[in-house]
């Protein structure tokens, strides 16, 4: 067989190409149709799997929507992995750029947040810190203090109420979604990611931690933000849902 | 907002953050207890390319899970002579 991986790769992502010349069947005759086939089956594998991995995307388009904006993206971002569960990371990018969904303005932000949560769900698992070690420290120790994340931690910041647009297409009974706008964060305590939205300020103040800013710095910024700012109600959910990992606290 | 007044507010959230937090009764631990799910009900987020939720497509099926209450796995109540499990199981798997 004498068929550079290049043609191959050229041919497999542009219906509108023949066959690459010297690819045969098993009896040394052109490959013809068999190509196409294949190619096809391609498409369909990687349109499946971003339909598994963006459901809300699905029910805000439409499925037959759907399928024709995976068929553009899957050609302009073939794999870059073998493994198909990180596949779709250009999707909300993808979907920002595409012209004739731009009237769909939240449509982006609702992608990111449903990567993140694929994420959340294939990222490593860590160990939380013991809340006692918060406990034990003073007060200038604690305001300066930098926390480590578990790495299934997610932040979604969006001028979208995007965690109720998402929840309202994939949850029964889920609200209608105020038109406010939401921050995200996700955790995964156990063994499957969960979303905690956020208002602006707490948002600002996980943002901040997360650049590696110190509690006293993200409490500065977050309260600058509103002066409605809980930070304790903040604390209470990074406990609860064991999201530190590690804290470095030198005054 | 003073030095003073801001390490004072952020040491007393603490406070009330690990005061709030301690509680671990509510957070109840969760395990994976496969051969319990009916057709279609299993738990999984994972996303394409993995086993997923509500891919099971029979009753009971012994390689899908569902997320139960720690320690309760083996005690739920199953027709026949089944039992969940901590690992994945050989019976009732489709055909």
């Amino acid at each position: 067989m004498s068929v550079d991986q290049r043609q191959f790769h050229d041919a497999l992502w542009d219906n509108a190409r023949d066959a690459p010349a010297g690819l045969r069947d098993g009896q040394g005759r052109p490959a013809g149709a068999r190509f196409s086939v294949y190619r096809n089956n391609v498409a369909v594998g990687l349109t499946e799997a971003l339909e598994v991995s963006f459901p809300a995307i699905v029910k805000l388009i439409g499925p037959e929507n759907f399928k024709k904006v995976a068929g553009v993206f899957l050609r302009q971002h073939p794999p870059k992995s073998p493994l198909i569960m990180v596949y779709g990371t250009e999707f909300p990018v993808f979907l920002e750029s595409f012209q004739p969904l731009n009237h769909i303005g939240y449509l982006p932000d609702v992608a990111r947040l449903e990567q993140a949560l694929r994420e959340s769900y294939h990222a490593a698992d860590a160990t939380p810190i013991d809340p006692g070690n918060l406990a034990n420290l003073s007060e200038e120790e604690l305001t300066a203090t930098r926390m480590t994340f578990a790495p299934s931690a997610r932040l979604i910041c969006s001028h979208w109420p995007v965690h109720a647009i998402w929840a309202y297409n994939l949850e029964d009974g889920a609200p209608k979604p105020a038109n406010v706008a939401q921050d995200v964060f996700i955790t995964r305590p156990d063994f499957d990611p969960q979303c905690h939205p956020l208002s602006k300020e707490s948002g600002v103040f996980f943002a901040s931690l997360l650049l590696g800013n110190s509690i006293g710095e993200a409490f500065e910024d977050a309260a600058e933000t509103s002066s409605e700012f809980d930070l304790a109600a903040v604390l209470t959910l990074l406990l609860d849902t064991q999201a530190i990992t590690a804290i470095h606290s030198e005054v | 907002m003073s030095k003073t007044m801001k390490t004072a507010a952020i040491a007393g959230a603490m406070t009330a953050a690990l005061a709030a937090h301690s509680t671990p009764a509510v957070a109840m631990e969760k395990e994976k207890c496969y051969g319990v799910s009916l057709a279609g009900e299993n738990d999984c987020k994972a996303g394409a390319g993995t086993t997923c939720a509500g891919s099971s497509t029979v009753d009971y099926q012994g390689n899908a899970w569902t997320l139960v209450d720690a320690g309760t796995c083996a005690e739920i109540d199953l027709p026949g002579d089944r039992m969940g499990s901590l690992e994945p199981l050989d019976r009732d798997l489709p055909s």
